[in-house]
């Protein structure tokens, strides 16, 4: 028997917000513990000296991050290259030719490619796609060419559910505008469909950029880890996230500093990049 | 015939934001009677009852003043409890909203609610509520079936069976028979008749044939006021406002 | 020259065509890969064996074990906070400037990268609070992880219960928690679920997260304070350092056909969920 229902009620609301504000307080505290121990090192060593250094010897007072973060944008752009045109052709299948049944098996298909773990993609790219590189095109095959063909499938089913939802939002009323008009089915899509979803799929390479720039255990297996800035597409590179996963464990004293700091340059990219997709979504709606 | 007043609505006004939906409406409502409140749509009597089970409070942007006295208490009160209220007053809505589960379990809800956990004492409040809504013949062999398998006939009176289990004092049936064929709309009235020695009857009904088959007042609305109210008899023989008369001959609604 | 538009709309359903079937075959062949070269090395013994020689031998049962705790304990304390979430979110206010910080807060957690999960885990649990690396660590780290997950699938799920059956729940007499647990839960139940199944799954594949709060320890962890290692660890240090190829396929193998089974299961019920309103 409840006894006092009014007061049972108001103490589940309470419970129910200090729930609702827990994800804040994570948030909170993700970013004042990244922060708090990232930030002092730009005071001491100066924001320059890491953002342009070159050299990164952090037990020699060397904290200089900047081809980590070229690298990290490096992957992240030929991850797009390779990623964005074959999400969106696939997005723009699933949508506008496959029937119902043929979507209702693909769609669920091309997601299972997102829980399939990283080290897994990592693990496959070092024994398939680095001797590949390696054998026929030449450099060690560790490189800026095998990470991005390997972020670049990574990065397929955030682009292909976001844009196919954008897509799918179109209203039909638009395309039989267009059928009206005496337009084939691709002139209808190119020229009707995919601007009026452009927002969306715009947010969803962005989305695609988020998950490609944080990716860390597929990159350090197959980057090479090399510690300047790639000249070519056959060299190796080291990103701002493998820089954090291959020193954390034995980091000590300003060298572990050294690494939030890199941690803090990469959540700032990270949340620019979400508040430019997030944004790009709410303005499509 | 010695009559007590069971609710008694004094200016009643509702709006939502600039829209008067109920414009100072004033009526009493007998004890044990059936009363019709009927009225094109748009006429307010859906608020009126959504005033007096206090549903409104789940519309959004409902601004009420004046007064609802049951059995003297003014349920608009501040400290008034809604869910107290609602276990008195049951309702049924237009369209027949089974829970997603049993027939049983259905009737059941209300009395567990309260409380009860008795299974003999819970069989017992499911085959009364059921028997009191005319629908026991037809499902007492499958009790335990999904009720959204039920017709739509049998649904509302399964809903009016739920209502029944919590013995409410008052029902508030919202146009409950608009969808139902007339077998179906017999059998509620054939019930509703027979509730009445013990409840209080309001039947919100478009259907003016209806209304004068099976109430004993009625009130027509009009734009949110209150155009005529008196015994049923008198406002279907000699109803004193025009509007009343065009209404019942079917010359707009 | 102008080529013919009827032409080109063939070419490129064609090509179309070709393109999600290949995206769908480069699933196929990573399951197919790791599927044919661990099966040879997955037996009983490897699944309920413990390894011997920092992995070279035996079998991987403590990290299999390490995985389910993580996942389990991870999911019991995601799934009252993220529902709890959603239950507020949708029933207990209206849309306002607070709960749009809080799904912005929702939306800025799902967007961080778990290795900054695992920067943070590292520095708050693990050092801060002198938790060391720990099954404990470990499990609070995930547990934020993968609460936007669970957040945002109960959300759509309880929004998805028509409001009707509120109505009449209230009619009845229902206060709004009555409602809430005893008709608007068990219609989300399976959408809820695959919220669940799916965080489950990213618990089980996570490694950034992972091996910088719970540690690579290869004992079976007994305690929330032992250090322990989960499958995707485990396969990890085996490819990466070369320890074993043949453990690491067979890892591989474990560990994808369990998340592809946990994956499809959240999407049964997915199916389940929406055909069962419309």
């Amino acid at each position: 028997m409840t006894k006092n229902p009014a007061k049972k009620e108001q103490f589940v609301k309470l419970v129910l917000v200090a729930f609702a504000l827990s994800s804040l307080l994570f948030l909170f505290l993700i970013f004042i513990f990244i922060l708090f121990e990232g930030l002092p090192l730009f005071h001491k060593v100066g924001l320059k000296n890491i953002i342009v250094g070159s050299k990164w010897a952090p037990t020699k007072g060397f904290f200089g991050i900047y081809p980590m973060i070229v690298s990290s944008f490096l992957v992240t752009f030929g991850a797009l290259v390779i990623g964005a045109p074959m999400g969106l052709s696939c997005a723009i299948y699933l949508s506008e030719y496959s029937g119902k049944k043929m979507k209702m098996f693909l769609k669920p298909a091309l997601e299972l490619l997102a829980g399939i773990p990283s080290v897994v993609y990592g693990f496959l790219g070092v024994i398939y796609i680095v001797p590949l590189i390696r054998n026929y095109i030449g450099g060690s095959g560790f490189s800026l060419l095998a990470t991005s063909i390997i972020l670049g499938i990574m990065i397929l089913p955030t682009i292909i559910s976001i844009s196919f939802d954008s897509l799918m939002s179109v209203p039909k009323t638009y395309r039989e505008g267009s059928f009206a008009m005496g337009a084939t089915k691709w002139q209808t899509i190119y020229k009707v469909v995919i601007p009026a979803a452009r927002s969306g799929i715009l947010a969803s390479f962005i989305l695609g950029m988020g998950r490609a720039i944080g990716e860390t255990m597929a990159v350090i297996m197959i980057a090479g880890n090399a510690l300047r800035i790639p000249t070519s597409i056959l060299d190796p590179l080291r990103t701002l996230t493998g820089n954090i996963a291959l020193e954390l464990a034995y980091a000590t004293g300003d060298h572990r500093l050294g690494l939030f700091s890199t941690g803090v340059v990469l959540l700032v990219i990270i949340m620019i990049l979400n508040y430019v997709a997030n944004f790009g979504i709410k303005r499509k709606m | 015939m010695s009559m007590n007043v069971k609710i008694a609505i004094k200016k009643l006004r509702v709006a939502f934001s600039k829209n008067e939906v109920l414009k100072s409406v004033s009526v009493d409502v007998y004890k044990n009677t059936i009363t019709g409140f009927m009225g094109p749509s748009g006429s307010g009597k859906s608020s009126l009852i959504s005033v007096i089970n206090r549903m409104i409070d789940f519309e959004e942007g409902a601004h009420i003043e004046g007064e609802v006295h049951i059995d003297g208490q003014n349920i608009l009160d501040g400290g008034h409890d809604a869910v107290e209220l609602r276990r008195r007053i049951g309702t049924v809505f237009a369209v027949p909203i089974p829970l997603p589960r049993s027939i049983y379990e259905n009737i059941a809800y209300g009395p567990r609610l309260r409380g009860i956990r008795d299974r003999i004492m819970l069989h017992y409040i499911v085959e009364d509520g059921l028997k009191k809504a005319f629908l026991w013949d037809e499902v007492k062999d499958r009790l335990s079936m999904s009720a959204l398998k039920l017709s739509g006939g049998q649904q509302q009176r399964l809903c009016l069976a739920r209502t029944l289990a919590l013995k409410p004092e008052i029902i508030l049936l919202d146009e409950p028979c608009s969808g139902l064929d007339p077998i179906s709309t017999a059998k509620i009235e054939d019930a509703l008749s027979e509730l009445k020695k013990d409840i209080t009857i309001i039947l919100v009904s478009n259907n003016t044939k209806q209304i004068a088959r099976i109430t004993d007042f009625s009130a027509f609305f009009y734009l949110g006021e209150l155009i005529e109210y008196g015994t049923t008899e008198k406002l279907f023989t000699t109803p004193s406002m025009k509007k009343t008369e065009d209404y019942i001959q079917g010359k707009f609604g | 020259m102008r080529i013919n538009p009827r032409f080109t709309n063939k070419f490129v359903q064609l090509g179309l065509n070709f393109q999600a079937f290949f995206t769908v075959g480069i699933l196929v062949i990573i399951v197919a890969i790791i599927c044919f070269k661990g099966f040879p090395y997955v037996n009983f013994e490897f699944i309920f064996a413990y390894p011997e020689d920092m992995g070279r031998l035996g079998g991987i049962f403590p990290s299999i074990a390490g995985t389910i705790l993580l996942a389990l304990l991870s999911i019991l304390l995601a799934t009252p906070l993220g529902v709890g979430t959603a239950i507020f979110l949708t029933e207990y206010t209206k849309e306002s400037v607070f709960t749009k910080i809080i799904r912005f807060g929702v939306e800025s957690l799902a967007g961080i990268p778990s290795i900054l999960y695992g920067l943070f885990g590292f520095i708050f649990f693990v050092i801060k609070l002198k938790m060391g690396w720990s099954l404990l660590a470990g499990v609070l780290t995930i547990t934020i992880m993968i609460l936007p997950t669970i957040i945002r699938t109960s959300e759509e799920a309880i929004k998805a219960v028509p409001r009707n059956l509120r109505i009449v729940s209230y009619s009845l007499s229902a206060t709004k928690w009555e409602t809430v647990t005893k008709v608007v839960l068990p219609s989300a139940i399976p959408g809820i679920l695959t919220g669940i199944m799916l965080s489950v799954g990213r618990a089980v594949g996570e490694t950034a997260a992972v091996i910088f709060t719970m540690g690579s320890s290869l004992r079976l962890p007994t305690s929330l304070m032992d250090s322990g290692r989960t499958m995707a660890v485990h396969f990890y240090i085996l490819a990466r350092e070369g320890i074993s190829m043949e453990k690491a396929y067979g890892t591989a193998l474990v560990l994808v056909v369990s998340i592809l089974l946990i994956n499809v299961v959240a999407y049964y019920l997915m199916n389940k969920a929406i055909s069962k309103y419309s």
